[in-house]
């Protein structure tokens, strides 16, 4: 275990000094890696219990849109925007996520509600285009570096917030595995009705699980928007970033503290590279190897690239968790 | 009663044909070999390709444009049956959900590497059917009355022939099904058959209506699976019935708002829905 805690302060230092070192271009790549790993982290907290919620892309798109709109039509503080939007995605959660969990819609089922619900906040923020500015996008009114508006043109500031967000979501993970939730959700995805039979609040552990991942998407969300000064829905809600957020979590592993991000540094340096590679003549190239990708890793490797890993022969098995007495 | 407002309820009576005939298609898949083709309404979009590149491209006829189109979207399910669905027919639903997801991803991307983002017409005009002083376009008319053929059509299929038999027996008991003779296997692959099929079919009568781009099966994609969750997924005259609730949604709140927000509202409609009857509207 030490060595891994060694290996793990040496990564951090090293990713605490990197803006000193690397230019512009791939600090921007890294700060988006960053806040996209925090997201996919936060989709995994469900999505590894079996929770499938196609529903992410409406709670990043309510976390984006929230702050910007408030803060360019009334001047507010994104300090306050960012939890009221955070705050209206718990709420989207609980909205959905009750009534779902208490009739015990699982499944398909739940990944087609959700789905309808990131069609919902997609279609809804089109459709407002007198306020949102519909497909074209919304750029939020910019004032330069500015603390009150959580604005800053140098990268550094977006890379510490990044850095910040990403670490958070890990301990949020490492919290919930190591903590008795695990073992409840566990048993709810096994078999609900024998989990609430040997006494498993279920619909308690799954709303809370699901609203903590809808609360934390929405806040990546947020960064997101603050970081790019500019929103699209079809960017940050909908199906496609609903898919784009499961998919790359898969492909990363969803069953382990770093899959997502992996799954994150994968897709987008995969974007990246193909983009300045190919230029903008083979524009569906990247999303064309996702896609054979993402097959390829459900039917060969369910696990994800983490999961595999790890059972590679050479590697000492994980640790068996000692049953409690 | 407002003519404008009839007006779209018979344009959302001829959408539903439409829908019904999608929804037919991914409910037999679901009942048959439980799973969900997240990718359907884009094999449809591959379709629309087919017949957009054979008549306004190579000057194939129109309905021989049609017929290769179904014939090759009938070869594709297969494909993608025997390709994606087959190896992960024992894993957990939500795996196979997620390797048509996949499949989503590379339709999409790849159509747009291939033909770029344009909209592309076939260039058909058809006549606008004027009674009264209401507008019915001939387009959608054809779409309807051809949707119907096809489903009467599937119906019977279902219940008159061998393998019709055999694919409603497996849809009640796949374990029994085995037991008494029928190759799953080749069920499977009929089912996948008639599926991409009904995509095809459906390719051409939306080809004379809308543009084609890689992206189009989100546009209705979304709202096929709506239909088929609510009608009950797996039943194909819930479905039916529920593609027709959900066209008039659409088209009275059109009338009502616009586009977007008749989505919206059929998009609300359905989840709440979800909570009434969990099951679909037609549960028993």
């Amino acid at each position: 275990m030490n060595f891994v805690r060694l290996s793990a302060l040496v990564g951090l230092a090293i990713l605490i000094a990197l803006p000193a070192i690397i230019p512009p271009y791939f600090l921007h790549l890294l700060i988006q890696i960053l806040i996209w790993s925090f997201i996919y982290t936060a989709w995994a907290l469900m999505g590894r219990f079996g929770f499938v919620s196609f529903g992410h892309g409406a709670f990043m798109g309510v976390g984006a849109y929230v702050p910007a709109l408030l803060w360019t039509y009334y001047g507010l503080t994104p300090w306050i925007g960012i939890p009221l939007g955070v705050g209206l995605s718990a709420l989207l959660a609980i909205i959905i996520g009750y009534p779902c969990f208490r009739l015990k819609v699982v499944g398909h089922y739940f990944a087609l509600v959700t789905l309808a619900l990131s069609q919902v906040v997609l279609l809804s923020l089109t459709a407002a285009r007198d306020i949102t500015g519909g497909s074209l996008g919304f750029t939020p009114r910019a004032v330069g570096h500015s603390w009150y508006a959580l604005q800053f043109p140098e990268k550094s500031y977006f890379y510490a917030i990044a850095l910040l967000l990403w670490l958070i979501g890990l301990y949020i993970w490492q919290r919930l595995d190591r903590g008795i939730s695990r073992e409840a959700l566990e048993a709810i995805s096994e078999d609900e009705d024998a989990a609430a039979a040997v006494g498993i609040n279920v619909l308690r552990e799954k709303l809370r699980v699901t609203i903590i991942s809808a609360a934390l998407t929405a806040l990546g969300g947020a960064i997101y928007g603050q970081y790019f000064m500019y929103l699209n829905p079809d960017t940050v809600s909908g199906i496609a970033v609903s898919l784009q957020i499961v998919f790359a979590v898969i492909a990363g592993g969803v069953y382990s503290l770093l899959g997502p991000t992996v799954g994150s540094l994968l897709t987008l340096s995969l974007t990246e590279a193909l983009r300045v590679w190919f230029g903008t003549n083979f524009i569906g190239a990247a999303n064309t190897i996702y896609g054979i990708l993402l097959i390829l890793c459900i039917i060969f490797m369910p696990q994800g690239i983490v999961g595999a890993l790890r059972r590679v022969p050479w590697r000492r098995a994980p640790p068996k968790a000692v049953p409690a007495e | 009663m407002d003519i404008y407002l009839l007006e779209a309820i018979i344009n959302g009576i001829l959408l539903g044909g439409v829908l019904a005939l999608l929804a037919l298609g991914l409910n037999l898949i679901f009942g048959v070999i439980d799973v969900v083709w997240i990718a359907y309404a884009d094999i449809v979009m591959c379709g629309m390709y087919v017949i957009y590149f054979l008549y306004a491209e190579y000057g194939v006829p129109l309905p021989i444009a049609c017929l290769i189109a179904i014939a090759a979207m009938a070869a594709f399910g297969v494909v993608v049956h025997l390709l994606i669905i087959a190896p992960v027919l024992n894993s957990p639903p939500i795996n196979q959900l997620l390797a048509t997801g996949g499949l989503l991803f590379f339709l999409q991307s790849f159509a747009t590497l291939l033909f770029g983002t344009d909209f592309r017409n076939i260039g058909v005009r058809l006549p606008i059917l004027e009674i009264g002083t209401i507008y019915i376009s001939f387009a959608r008319l054809i779409a309807f009355g051809l949707g119907l053929v096809g489903a009467v059509a599937l119906y019977f299929f279902l219940k008159r022939t061998y393998i019709g038999t055999a694919i409603r027996a497996i849809a009640q008991d796949r374990d029994i099904v085995g037991l008494m003779g029928v190759d799953q296997r080749r069920i499977y692959i009929v089912t996948s058959a008639i599926g991409g099929a009904l995509a095809g079919l459906a390719a051409c009568l939306l080809a004379m209506q809308y543009d084609v781009h890689p992206f189009i099966g989100n546009t209705f994609g979304p709202v096929i699976f709506m239909i088929c969750v609510l009608g009950g997924l797996g039943n194909m005259i819930g479905g039916f019935i529920a593609a027709f609730i959900i066209s008039q949604i659409i088209a009275i709140g059109g009338y009502y708002s616009n586009t977007e927000l008749s989505y919206v509202l059929a998009f609300t409609f359905f989840i709440v829905l979800m909570f009434v009857r969990p099951r679909g509207i037609f549960a028993r």
